[in-house]
């Protein structure tokens, strides 16, 4: 049987104040879920980052969270400037967030590579002027 | 198995069923259950906010009370550095030890001096640690717990090391033992005198890898009220009785104290149960850079905070502060070394530490399908809820209710919001 349990998430573009809700509510569901805290950690530091990508570059989007009994998929969905570089945004130390932001701290070029490292599978949907789409996949039988 | 001890429960005749409580738990742990409010046990971690939001003096810490004492026994005191802020016009903490001997205490040892030695211990832990992830502070048990019960990621970041009143329990004993040889290990009792329910549930909780050093654990009102009368700054020019803690064991008493005995720049101390909870999440997300240590206090500001504590805690810093600047104290503080010569080759022996006791512990064990058919119904339903998040059915949250509907512990029409929308 396949039971499909789905969360959404608005993620705020407006100001940082509330960058991270999203990953902490659907952390705490998961929680009540039973699902391992390996997981847990690896889901709320690559939302993080995809939420704080989102705030920076795109004025928000939708944060969607589908969870059936193997697998956990987030999708970040924003309607954004979209990557022009793919493979160079890939790359550690590569960013395109503005100097006032990355003053902030924000933008050193992690984003994507720490959503890699902290997901079993991502895959990026973009097109410049359009939009990007981010999935992180989790296999939960593989832990 | 591990089994705690709360020692937070409800009076439930003076408990009205308002939602106060209900609304305040930082883990959503109560429910008003026929009219009277519940703690669930399995996520109440002890921090003592229904106590303090109660109007009506329904919610009590359970602990042992002054005249259950057996003051037959060699009885060592272990007043909690908390303490030594309550009184007001006091310019020594000499007259607080004399006071505790005077009450009939065999002997005092200050847990601000054992807060001493848990700082060098930290550093020696700290400084042979391999990961770079902060470490936490294990010294608030009511953060402890939190931890412990939902974010299991972070337990392994808990400093292993004994918190002060058990280190003080512990050489307090060991104290005893050397120097009173005719006593048998039996007719000595400790009793840490505690300004929170937390320390209380922490102490009587025996739990895998937790060792007991603490048989009494008494409120720190309770000694209070006996200690007034029996301190006499005025006719006593200088008690006879001398504090042996520093200025920076007494700095443990309110936030950032401890973290600041570390003498270490990267460090971050947060107090109020919300505060905590914010940081604990920033933590697991891996935000927070260029820290190593983490002082996490559930009360404002610090222990003096705490809801057995008689003293407003704002007040009681004040008095603090003035202690350390102009009441003689050690300026420098002890050294762990004074008393086990061993730890100086830069290892900690499991004598100190109590690394099981940090595990992680779910509030349940829940099946992960049975648990997602559960909160599929829940979604369902809570989108036909009123979201006031009154509490009047006796649940924090529409959403709570909806799952506490779903659970078969509440009935749908105890929503009566609802019923009237309709």
């Amino acid at each position: 049987m396949s039971e499909t349990l789905h969360y959404h998430f608005d993620v705020d573009g407006a100001s940082f104040a509330n960058a991270g809700r999203a990953s902490v509510e659907t952390k705490k569901l998961l929680r009540q879920l039973g699902v391992p805290p390996e997981v847990i950690r690896s889901i709320s530091v690559a939302m993080y980052e995809g939420e704080i990508n989102m705030v920076i570059h795109a004025h928000g989007g939708d944060a969607d969270v589908y969870i059936t009994e193997d697998t956990i998929i987030i999708i970040l969905k924003d309607v954004g400037p979209g990557i022009r570089n793919v493979e160079e945004a890939m790359k550690e130390g590569f960013s395109t967030a503005p100097e006032n932001i990355r003053a902030l701290g924000f933008g050193a070029g992690m984003g994507l590579p720490n959503m890699k490292r902290y997901s079993d599978e991502m895959h990026i949907d973009t097109k410049v002027g359009v939009g990007t789409t981010i999935e992180l996949w989790y296999h939960l039988n593989k832990h | 198995m591990a089994k705690y001890t709360h020692s937070v429960s409800i009076d439930p005749d003076k408990c009205t069923g308002c939602t106060t409580c209900l609304r305040r738990c930082p883990v959503e742990a109560i429910r008003i259950r026929n009219n009277k409010a519940v703690i669930n046990p399995l996520s109440c971690i002890d921090c003592g906010e229904c106590i303090r939001v109660c109007k009506h003096s329904a919610k009590h810490a359970s602990y042992d009370k002054l005249t259950d004492l057996d003051y037959s026994k060699h009885l060592i005191a272990l007043p909690a550095p908390s303490l030594f802020g309550q009184f007001n016009h006091m310019n020594e903490a000499d007259y607080v030890i004399q006071g505790l001997l005077d009450m009939g205490f065999s002997e005092v040892y200050e847990v601000a001096k054992a807060a001493e030695y848990v700082t060098d211990l930290t550093r020696i832990y700290m400084n042979g640690r391999q990961s770079r992830d902060p470490v936490i502070s294990s010294a608030c048990p009511a953060v402890v717990r939190l931890i412990k019960l939902r974010y299991p990621t972070l337990c392994e970041q808990l400093v292993p090391v004994l918190t002060p009143y058990e280190l003080a329990g512990k050489l307090a004993r060991e104290k005893a033992m050397r120097e009173h040889p005719e006593l048998s290990p039996s007719d000595i009792k400790t009793v840490f005198i505690s300004p929170c329910p937390a320390k209380v549930s922490w102490a009587k909780s025996v739990m895998e890898g937790q060792k007991v050093y603490v048989d009494y654990v008494t409120s720190m009102n309770d000694v209070y009220m006996e200690l007034l009368s029996r301190m006499k700054h005025d006719e006593v020019p200088s008690p006879e009785a001398a504090s042996e803690a520093g200025i920076v064991g007494l700095g443990w008493a309110t936030t950032s104290g401890e973290a600041a005995s570390l003498m270490n720049d990267g460090y971050l101390s947060a107090d109020g149960i919300d505060n905590v909870i914010k940081v604990l999440d920033d933590l697991e997300s891996g935000t927070v850079s260029d820290i190593s240590f983490v002082e996490l206090n559930a009360c404002s500001p610090g222990c003096v905070g705490g809801v057995l504590a008689p003293t407003n805690g704002y007040v009681a810093r004040v008095r603090l502060h003035n202690l350390r600047k102009t009441g003689g104290m050690v300026v420098k503080p002890n050294d762990i070394r004074d008393v086990d010569e061993s730890i100086a080759a830069g290892n900690i022996s499991d004598e100190y530490t109590e690394e099981e006791a940090f595990t992680y512990m779910p509030e349940g064990a829940p099946n992960m399908l049975a648990m997602m058919l559960a909160m599929k119904k829940a979604e369902a339903l809570a989108d036909k809820l009123p979201k006031k998040d009154c509490g009047a059915c006796g649940s924090p949250t529409c959403r709570a209710f909806a799952l506490d509907v779903v659970n078969g512990e509440a009935k749908l029409e105890d929503c009566k919001i609802r019923t009237e929308m309709e």
